[in-house]
């Protein structure tokens, strides 16, 4: 690992302060970042610790029936705390589908946002990665790509966003709090991650020293807590990234579809909100046939950018049965193996 | 920069002088402390042998960096027997052989242990193997480590009845 200059700010605005200068790298738990320096593909110079600003690790309930979820809260502590899972489970249920016990423990929400993508090409510093080193090209164009991304591709760069906690997030409005430079601002987390174009080495919104302090969720969002699942289809039953997941949030009324919201993980260098199928199920019969009707419309768009044509329709799938899932509504505990197909659930065709 | 920090090893005050920000908790345990108990498996947090608990919660040691962890409480593999008596975790390990070769086997009781202080698995083996995961056993002794975990949580669980009864 390369040298670096450990700095510990006591304010926010010595955070940005020490963040902003160049070759800084802000430090939360580091279950990513450290990782990506011992491998040599992240190398910063100096690392801005920001564990021991105040004030960030609170979950607070808002005046107008929002929640608020300080940067550093811990990803296990939000999966497990009771209100939450009730008003969100979908989220609580995509945070406990992620990574190891260990790893939730430690990392923190504004860490998670800012993950990396695991594409193996970005992480293998013999190989030619476009993000990792902008103009060099993109080796998993031609190699092991089953894996990468089918939406929102571009020929610089086919890696995806690793995170399963921002496929609900984004699906529910979430909005995210930044301070910066020129002081506060706000984002909808949709807007936060940016498609790789020709600058896949420009992951996101954020400028030099900006600080994620803290991510929303409007009162809206609990309206779908009866009816929200997260599903995430992965290679092995646990501890492993998602080659496609989904997550599927309805507000049924009177037999019929209200309002539907739906996001994928696993697809693009985003989570991937299809809006227009979400227009489709409104007003629709909860049946397979309007899922299957909006599942093909969040594809429709879709195209293999190598060996991973199979997940375009493993993702249609994956919509329709976690829509399936979430029609048949929230279950009152989530289950022992969190968003996993294998987890039967009456009503719901194993094998649609 | 004085990169000097104190922590709370096994109940123990432990002062120490950083060279280097570098160095991570697994390498401040194992190389500075001496307490090697604490496996170096992949040093990347993916096979779970370096887990240890900090301030009461399971994490892995290779990723967290020791200057970060300035006044915390960390307790690993030496701390947990009194004496010659063993903690039930780790007789468990032993009248269930959930062990062969050993060496994952600190990380998957200190990872045991912080399991059963979550209290979201109870006796629900499939909900013990999900809180295990982060555990990697190259030996594959994954079956006698879940009847372990299974019967170290019912005694301890037991034992608090008896407590507060």
């Amino acid at each position: 690992m390369k040298h670096f200059e450990y700095v510990r700010p006591k304010t926010i605005a010595d955070a940005i302060a020490a963040a902003a200068e160049p070759g800084a790298a802000y430090l939360a738990s580091g279950t990513n970042l450290l990782d990506l320096m011992k491998g040599g593909i992240t190398r910063p110079d100096r690392l801005v610790d920001v564990t021991g600003l105040p004030g960030l690790d609170r979950i607070e309930h808002l005046a107008d029936g929002g929640i608020r979820i300080g940067a550093l809260v811990r990803n296990a502590d939000l999966a497990h705390d009771p209100d939450f899972v009730r008003s969100y489970p979908a989220v609580a249920e995509a945070l406990l589908s992620g990574a190891s016990a260990q790893l939730r423990n430690a990392a923190t929400v504004g860490g998670n946002l800012l993950q990396r993508t695991r594409c193996g090409y970005f992480y293998d510093t013999a190989s030619a990665c476009n993000k990792r080193e902008p103009g060099t090209g993109c080796d998993a164009r031609g190699g092991e790509n089953r894996l990468h991304a089918v939406l929102g591709w571009s020929e610089a760069c086919i890696a995806t966003h690793p995170s399963d906690f921002c496929v609900p997030l984004v699906a529910l409005d979430a909005t995210v709090e930044i301070e910066g430079r020129a002081g506060r601002r706000e984002m909808a987390l949709e807007a936060l991650h940016r498609l790789p174009g020709d600058t896949p080495e420009r992951e996101n919104m954020l400028e030099p020293g900006d600080l994620i302090v803290a991510l929303r969720l409007p009162a809206e969002a609990r309206a779908f807590a009866a009816h929200a699942r997260y599903l995430k289809v992965r290679e092995r039953t646990s501890y492993a990234f998602a080659v496609v997941s989904a997550t599927a949030a309805l507000r049924l009324e009177a037999g019929k579809i209200r309002e539907a919201r739906l996001a994928l993980g696993g697809v693009a260098a985003k989570p991937w909100r299809p809006h227009q199928a979400e227009k489709l199920l409104a007003g629709a019969s909860p049946d397979v046939p309007a899922f299957r009707r909006a599942a093909e419309a969040a594809l429709a768009d879709a195209k293999p950018s190598g060996d991973n044509l199979f997940k375009i329709e493993l993702a249609r799938r994956i919509i329709v049965r976690a829509l399936t899932l979430a029609a048949a509504g929230t279950p009152a505990r989530i289950a022992a193996l969190p968003a996993s197909p294998f987890a039967s659930v009456s009503g719901a065709l194993q094998d649609a | 920069m004085n990169l000097s920090i104190s922590l709370t090893v096994n109940g123990v005050r432990r002062d120490v002088a950083l060279s280097d920000p570098r160095v991570t908790l697994l390498d401040l345990l194992r190389e500075r402390l001496h307490l090697t108990g604490t496996k170096k498996g992949c040093d990347r947090g993916q096979c779970g042998a370096c887990t240890v608990l900090v301030d009461g919660r399971r994490i892995n040691s290779c990723l967290a960096l020791a200057i970060s962890h300035d006044g915390a409480d960390i307790l690993t593999i030496e701390g947990i027997a009194r004496g010659d008596q063993l903690h039930p975790v780790q007789a468990a390990f032993i009248a269930h052989d959930g062990f062969q070769c050993g060496f994952c086997t600190p990380g998957q009781i200190m990872s045991a242990i912080g399991l059963i202080g979550e209290a979201q698995a109870g006796d629900d083996p499939e909900r013990v193997r999900e809180g295990m995961s982060g555990n990697l056993c190259r030996c594959g002794a994954y079956a006698g480590i879940t009847e372990a975990v299974l019967e170290a949580q019912q005694r301890l669980a037991n034992a608090n009845r008896r407590r507060s009864a």
